[in-house]
């Protein structure tokens, strides 16, 4: 139904803080996009200028290929679900999701025919005579949802919706989100700081950091090749294990002295990192070419189920190691960790990708 | 704990008892000498017991008119009262809204200006201000006029403080969702602002409406016929130095008539205000 295109927004306030430092991002059709990043990166602020409740600095935001930074929030379409729901407290579940209508002038059997078979899809008919306080988190969720859906707009925003639920629960609407957003076809923004969410929802993942984008991607290719140190250690949990290597004439070694045995790709390289699932133990003493090989010692073991964590200590870092099923090992067991040489990632001094 | 021994329960009410005869007997008193003749109520001691003048006092006192204050009748001091309570009630809190709904909504130049200005008027009393407003009411030709009694009390700056605070307790998100879903300032304010803020409102109402229907000053000074004073100015005047004058058991049934209103404006208010509360919404 629409594109959302974003060039080169910034975001200053009037007290000098710089919240968006150049953003530029193209949404296709029918995509979902999600802002991910730490509090404070200016995600929020991003998709508050997209909906246009802040105003734009500098740059500007298409969408549907016309420029809409001079127009209000309801001349744009969009529609907001907020994080925490933002529900008109006096109004009962059918009148919240009909004010955006009335406000538009939809004549009156629309209105009910519109409210009642979105109320339908998100199996709030038995609820429309209740007022917000007499719903659960996860039924407000639906009806803030449902408030958004029923307008049919040209975009669909989403400010951490999920935040404010349990977390079976989020499972659960996470997959409901991704459903009906695939199923109604609306252009989406997502904001969210939990990287699960933004790994299994987004079809475009925009990972930001301190008013920049870091990297823009589909969500497997940021995960497998992170652009930086930041993306790294951001994307994946538990995150990417990091080593600082130094230089020496043999070759990059690691922090107390052990050899790598190959060589890194370019000579810039000053950190390395590998994931915890990429990685493996032994107990044995063998030589394993092309691999690099960490004597390290078990400090702590995490059992989760399927799989177990091992957080070791090893070339004077803390390093985390998923094994699957039970762990063999005890905490204070000398073992070493394999990592294959293609499974490593390296990291230039300002923390970008070395390939 | 509290309650559980027959002797702290006993005590208990022996003190609210006590508290609430301290505290009615004296509009006993004035209802059973309302009851009366001024012959009984003049020899002393006025009798416990309501006397069988009832209707005959009510009536003379309602609708024929007291000879002390130019035969007007209680039921136009009445009439005068409930004007200028209603009109003083219902204007501050009109206006008190609006003022509140500009300063915490609205960016506009000289914004925490204007705040200071309605603030710092609080610390200005009626009585201040008082020869400047009855210069300006004179000239406008509004002494006993109903708009001369209210317009001078009409804005209030508690009233736009209680408003701005709880205007600012409302999330920003709710703003926001309602300019998403397309409504424009004015329909922002009646759709969600005004149903979200009817506890307030009703509060304020009770608290101002009571507040108009005691003004004693401001009514003294602004009306000088008879038929345009309010209850509690008639009051004063019908009470005579001398006390074979004074009509008392007039006075009296004016006094209980007085009390009605206010009576009437709490007991009906406070059902919303025990929703209010009951319902808390957020």
């Amino acid at each position: 139904m629409a594109t959302v295109d974003l060039k080169d927004v910034k975001k200053v306030y009037p007290s000098g803080v710089e919240a968006v430092k150049g953003v530029s991002i193209a949404i296709p059709d029918k995509e979902l996009c999600v802002l991910v990043g730490p509090s404070g990166c200016g995600k929020s602020t991003l998709l508050r200028m997209i909906a246009g409740l802040e105003t734009i600095s500098a740059g500007t935001v298409a969408i549907d290929g016309k420029v809409v930074n001079a127009i209000g929030p309801t001349e744009r379409d969009i529609a907001m679900v907020f994080q925490n729901y933002a529900l008109y407290p006096h109004m009962k579940v059918y009148d919240n999701m009909a004010y955006g209508l009335r406000n538009r002038g939809t004549p009156k059997d629309e209105i009910d025919s519109r409210v009642r078979s979105t109320a339908k899809v998100l199996e709030l008919s038995a609820l429309l005579d209740r007022r917000p306080r007499e719903l659960s988190g996860g039924q407000r969720q639906r009806v803030a949802m449902g408030r958004a859906i029923v307008r049919n707009p040209k975009v669909f925003l989403f400010d951490e919706p999920l935040s404010n639920l349990d977390a079976k629960l989020r499972g659960q609407m996470r997959v409901e989100i991704k459903n009906l957003q695939r199923t109604l076809g609306v252009t989406s923004v997502y904001v969210t700081h939990d990287q699960l969410e933004a790994m299994t929802l987004a079809d475009i993942l925009v990972v930001m950091n301190a008013g920049l984008v870091e990297q823009t991607g589909a969500p497997l290719d940021v995960y497998e090749r992170p652009a930086s140190i930041f993306v790294a250690s951001f994307i994946g949990a538990p995150p990417m294990n990091l080593l600082a290597l130094t230089g020496s004439s043999s070759g990059p070694m690691l922090a107390d002295g052990i050899a790598i045995g190959f060589a890194a790709p370019g000579t810039q390289a000053v950190t390395l990192g590998f994931r915890p699932e990429d990685a493996d133990v032994t107990f044995n003493a063998e030589a394993l070419p092309g691999a690099l090989v960490l004597p390290a010692t078990v400090e702590a073991v995490e059992p989760v189920g399927a799989e177990s964590f091992l957080h070791c200590a090893a070339a004077g870092s803390r390093i985390i190691v998923r094994v699957s099923g039970r762990a063999t090992a005890k905490p204070g067991d000398q073992l070493r960790v394999v990592a294959k040489a293609e499974k490593l990632h390296w990291f230039d001094q300002a923390g970008k990708r070395v390939e | 704990m509290i309650g559980q021994s027959p002797l702290r329960t006993v005590i208990a009410h022996a003190v609210l008892i006590l508290g609430i005869l301290i505290v009615a007997f004296p509009i006993y008193y004035t209802f059973v000498a309302s009851t009366h003749t001024l012959q009984t109520i003049l020899r002393p001691p006025l009798p416990l017991l309501p006397g069988g003048q009832l209707w005959n006092n009510y009536s003379e006192a309602l609708f024929g008119g007291i000879g002390r204050i130019g035969g007007v009748s209680v039921g136009q001091l009445l009439l005068n009262t409930t004007i200028m309570a209603l009109g003083v009630a219902v204007g501050k809190i009109c206006i008190s809204i609006l003022s509140a709904y500009a300063i915490v909504f609205f960016r506009f130049p000289l914004r925490m200006t204007f705040f200071w200005l309605i603030f710092i008027t609080l610390m200005l009393p009626v009585e201040v201000r008082i020869l400047p407003t009855y210069k300006v009411m004179v000239d406008l030709g509004m002494i006993d006029t109903y708009a001369g009694l209210i317009i001078p009390l009409i804005a209030s700056a508690t009233a736009t403080l209680l408003f701005r605070q709880f205007f600012m307790t409302i999330p920003g998100e709710l703003v926001e969702a309602a300019r998403v879903d397309g409504a424009g300032p004015w329909r922002f304010f009646f759709d969600i602002l005004l149903p979200l803020s009817r506890t307030n409102i009703a509060a304020l109402f009770v608290i101002l409406f009571i507040y108009g229907w005691t003004q004693y000053l401001w009514p003294l000074l602004v009306t000088n016929s008879n038929d345009m004073n309010t209850i509690v100015i008639a009051l004063k005047k019908m009470v005579s130095f001398a006390d074979a004058d004074t009509e008392w058991h007039l006075v009296m049934v004016t006094a209980m008539l007085a009390i009605v209103p206010p009576i009437l404006v709490v007991a009906l208010m406070q059902r919303w205000f025990v929703r209010g509360l009951v319902e808390s919404e957020k």
